[in-house]
């Protein structure tokens, strides 16, 4: 065993990149900034019917590529991936289904 | 947390003088020296060993059962006769929910912890579990959490709302005393412990599992553990919005469940049930896990169909999250929403089903032998199925209608929780006590406790059936002669029997803690595998030592104690004896690693969890309470955080033998 | 066989070799744990959803939002979920001083998220939204409310780390300390992308 005492390790199991340099999650950064930018802009313009869809599916978009990206999911372990979107599926489910009982959704 | 190497003298020549080993980081800071001590109170109260953990756990579960023990008894005193005067309203309305409560979080729930701790490592393999200091936050904060819940009777009153706390009942108007506080505060607390406990668990059964223990070759008890740990994860935080917007209304007035507001009172409803429902699961898996391992070691037989039962586990767990409003089926929720509740709850009943066929089909054609600890697994089989069947005839919306909120509804969780999880926990209880203490319970003590609790345990809760379709509600403190009816219905004669026979079962829980004496005092040593056990934990000294395995064990069969101490000849259908249990030991011990890491005691759990504590009872007694329990757990904190990986060597002032444990050590403050 | 000297992070060794997934303890507790605060949150924008339009005194939603200074605010957390990852990747080139500037910066900006909540909470108030004015109001509070503590939490891990990145005392992995701190600080940054439609941009 050797005896060097190395103040960092160079083992990082899972955590070394995986193609994206620095550049890669500025363009993702930019992305976005764009859809945010296009959020705030439903409160300027008027989508029509198209505003709910628009917005949750922006909404989600965002949400998906932060997790997928700057959480380094799509890259990781198919485990993490497994024990984070369980949590978020029950999620979605009891608290939709809890709502659909009050008549939320009509 | 990495497990980290105890610091020994080895000299670095052979023949040469000792050199301590350095560890890291450089200093300690002066304060934050780890604690060394390995005997006496000091060991118990810092330890981050999962076994002695458990063993805590294992205290904390048996004395809330006497305590809750001893509020059922006076809730059924009261309820023996006519108008009874034992208990009047208010007090009966504490009874009944603090029995409740602590039965749930602080009796079943820390015994499920017990052998999840205990065991957990051992079936796996593994000599501690992921996170041992979190392991020990996570007991003082179930115990903090407990003494929080129970300071109320000493302080203006126990909760008084039913364990479910239902609001605006529990608001501020209807329920002005403090008791609700401390009951919102002990259970966010305890809940805290809970969660932290169930992450623990669940990476230590996914990174820590001996080399070849693929999850497929997990005992079953390991499995449903796992399946517990992962309802906890995701269902305590529902609560946790429910606790806080209730002590945010009782606390700072906002009005969540304030209906002059225009508050709509199913929302605590459904965020309660919504955890409450995956609890009964959390609350009954651990007893299914148990006995999954008793049932096959006593019928000589392995488990039939293991991976239906695995399977069904997890369905019953993922299925758990959707059935929750079948406990608000009078509450107004309207008929589609009856309706697909209802055809949920029947389909949860079919991996139920799997898992009693499995059982039974495991004990069909095998020899059984009727030690106490399978008289007790299958007394869960036969009275789960009780408890089951009147389950079923509550998914019938219509027919709940009727039974809701009246003692039918008592009876069926009482034979499922009793019948199902205290069954399932005595049978563990006597079955790996030899394991954990060296000597086998007393098998006539045992047999009349068994018995006495399954004739009181019937007596009490069988009664409830007829009771309660006879429309004798639940949580009404007194029942008068001319409500009562007459001949087989003569429900003062049935609330008798109930009451007798929950003294009968009272009687049959004392004679395990007799048990527990007796054989302290006068029975044997055990051997080394009493029962002749299929499982990893067996392989293993009585107690087992400190670092668990000398070597840490490659397995390549499920039932791998099992495949090494028999060969299967499937042509002649028999099995032979190849090795005994005290050889694969020896072997075990002839193998020993070198080098066993294991990771240090620390002050710092302890002194969370008292932080924690004192910052929950600040919420009720105001800001500088607040404060003082904040700073504790800043402190705290930052010790956690900075203390060193291990113990310094001039901590210690041992010879330079690592024989574990047996060193005295000095401590320094 | 001696084996005297132990590493300065010989811990990470251990974990380099532990586990039957090959994956890190406590990247593992992090994710599970990120699973279930989604739940903790669900259950409090649920509880918004649900009282959002139950005002009986007080100001109405639309009444009371200022979407353009919140927009702001939503763009500076989402620009620090990209310091937090820039400070990743240089924890991950062992880059000590970079790490610490970009974990600075992340914090910086996250305590100008804190203090445009704390800005838009004063006006509120001053606008006739007290916290026990109505269900609408109380709903919003708590929620927002929890998701600044939250955010407050992740400013004090981030200048922890930078302080103990700084002294040297870093037990562990020093780039899965990092990347651990930017899982939390991501998933606070997911929530309020969730907050921001749902509350602000979604009118009731």
């Amino acid at each position: 065993m050797s005896t060097a005492t190395e103040q960092n390790t160079t083992t990082h199991g899972d955590s070394h990149e995986h193609g994206m340099s620095d550049a890669g999650y500025i363009k993702i950064a930019i992305i976005l900034a764009l859809i945010t930018a296009l959020e705030v802009s439903t409160y300027y313009i008027d989508f029509g019917p198209l505003f709910l869809p628009s917005l949750i599916i922006m909404m989600i978009a965002k949400f998906v590529m932060v997790v997928s990206y700057f959480m380094h999911l799509k890259f990781d372990s198919r485990i993490f991936a497994f024990l984070f979107y369980t949590g978020l599926g029950l999620c979605l489910f009891v608290y939709l289904w809890a709502l659909a009982t009050f008549k939320f959704f009509g | 947390m990495a497990i980290i190497e105890r610091p020994e003298t080895t000299p670095a020549v052979p023949g040469g003088p000792s050199v301590p080993a350095t560890v890291t980081p450089a200093s300690s800071l002066g304060a934050l020296k780890r604690p060394v001590t390995t005997t006496g109170w000091k060991s118990w109260l810092f330890t981050v060993d999962h076994k002695k953990i458990g063993i805590i756990y294992g205290v904390i579960g048996m004395f809330f059962l006497v305590v809750g023990g001893v509020e059922a008894l006076l809730i059924r005193l009261q309820l023996a006769s006519a108008e009874g005067k034992v208990l009047n309203a208010s007090v009966y309305n504490q009874m009944f929910t603090m029995h409740g409560t602590t039965m749930v979080f602080l009796f079943s729930m820390p015994m499920a912890n017990a052998f999840a701790n205990y065991f957990l490592p051992l079936q796996l393999g593994a000599r501690d579990v992921a996170f041992p200091r979190m392991n020990a936050l996570a007991v003082w904060l179930t115990l903090t959490g407990g003494i929080i819940l129970n300071l109320a009777w000493f302080l203006g009153g126990a909760a008084d709302g039913g364990w479910f706390m239902y609001a605006p009942n529990s608001g501020p108007i209807f329920s002005p005393s403090n008791g609700v506080d401390f009951w919102v505060i002990g259970l966010q607390i305890a809940g805290i412990g809970s969660l932290i406990g169930s992450i623990n668990l669940i990476v230590t059964v996914l990174n820590m599992r001996a080399p070849g223990l693929s999850l497929m070759k997990m005992p079953v008890f390991s499995w449903m553990m796992l399946v517990v740990q992962f309802l906890l994860v995701f269902s305590l935080p529902v609560i946790t919005v429910a606790l806080t917007l209730l002590m945010f209304q009782r606390g700072f007035g906002a009005t969540f469940f304030d209906v002059a507001q225009g508050a709509d009172p199913l929302l605590w409803q459904h965020l309660f049930w919504i955890f409450g429902h995956p609890e009964v699961y959390i609350l009954v898996l651990p007893a299914f896990g148990i006995i999954s391992e008793v049932l096959p070691t006593f019928s000589r037989k392995p488990l039939f169909g293991y991976p239906f039962v695995v399977f069904s586990g997890a369905a019953i767990g993922l299925v758990g999250f959707g059935v929750w409003a079948h406990h608000m089926f009078a509450s107004g929720l309207g008929p589609v929403s009856v309706a697909v509740f209802s055809i949920a709850t029947m389909a949860i009943a079919i991996p139920t089903g799997v898992k009693i066929f499995n059982w039974t089909l495991t004990m069909w054609g095998g020899k059984i032998w009727f030690a106490t600890p399978m008289k007790f697994a299958i007394g869960l089989v036969v009275l789960f199925t009780f408890g089951g069947l009147s389950g079923v005839t509550h998914s019938v919306a219509p027919s709940d209608t009727q039974q809701t909120d009246t003692y039918y509804i008592v009876a069926h969780f009482h034979y499922v929780l009793f019948g199902g999880m205290v069954f399932g926990l005595f049978s563990g209880l006597y079955y790996w006590w030899p394991k954990v203490f060296g000597k086998r319970l007393n098998e006539r003590l045992g047999s009349w406790n068994f018995w006495l609790m399954f004739i009181g345990m019937n007596m009490t809760f069988g009664p409830m059936h007829i009771l309660g379709l006879q429309g004798q509600p639940r949580r009404m403190y007194q029942w008068t002669e001319n409500r009562a009816g007459e001949g087989f219905f003569d429900l003062g004669f049935w609330n008798m029997i109930a009451s007798v026979g929950s003294f009968v079962l009272a009687i049959g829980i004392l004679f395990f803690f007799i048990n527990m004496v007796w054989t302290t005092k006068k029975e044997p040593k055990s051997s080394l595998d009493p029962w002749d056990a299929r499982t990893l934990e067996w392989i293993t000294s009585n107690p087992p030592k400190e670092h668990n395995f000398d070597r840490i064990p490659t397995v390549s069969h499920l039932d791998e104690f099992f495949h090494r101490k028999y060969q299967e000849d499937h042509a002649t259908e028999s099995m032979t004896p190849i090795k005994t249990a005290e050889e694969i030991l020896a072997e075990e011990e002839a193998n020993a690693d070198a080098h066993i890491h294991l990771p240090s005691p620390s002050y710092w759990p302890l002194v969370l969890a008292v932080g924690i504590g004192v910052l929950g009872l600040g919420v009720i007694y105001g800001v500088p309470t607040m404060i003082i329990g904040g700073s504790i757990v800043l402190v705290a904190i930052f010790g956690w955080v900075l203390e060193p990986s291990v113990a310094e060597d001039f901590d210690y002032e041992g010879t330079s033998h690592d024989d574990g444990p047996s060193k005295e050590l000095t401590t320094h403050g | 066989m001696a084996d005297v000297a132990v590493h300065a992070d010989h811990s990470a060794d251990h974990q380099a070799h532990q586990g039957s997934t090959g994956l890190s303890n406590n990247k593992l507790a992090m994710w599970l744990f990120l699973g279930s605060e989604c739940l903790l949150f669900g259950g409090l924008i649920s509880t918004y959803m649900l009282y959002r339009g139950r005002v009986k005194d007080g100001p109405h939603p639309h009444q009371i939002y200022d979407i353009p200074f919140t927009s702001v605010s939503s763009f500076v957390l989402l620009m620090s979920s990209l310091t937090m990852v820039l400070a990743v990747t240089a924890a991950q080139r062992h880059d000590d001083r970079r790490t610490n500037l970009w974990l600075t910066v992340t914090a910086v900006l996250g305590a100008t998220f804190v203090g445009g909540q704390i800005y838009e909470f004063t006006a509120f108030y001053r606008e006739g939204l007290g916290f026990t004015t109505s269900l609408f109001s109380s709903s919003f509070y708590t929620l927002t409310g929890f998701h600044g503590v939250h955010v407050s939490v992740g400013i004090i891990m981030l200048l922890v780390t930078v302080g103990v990145i700084k002294k040297n005392r870093v037990v562990g992995n020093k780039a899965e300390s990092v990347e651990l701190v930017g899982l939390y600080w991501h998933f606070v940054d997911i929530v309020w992308i969730v907050i921001f439609t749902l509350v602000y941009l979604i009118p009731s």
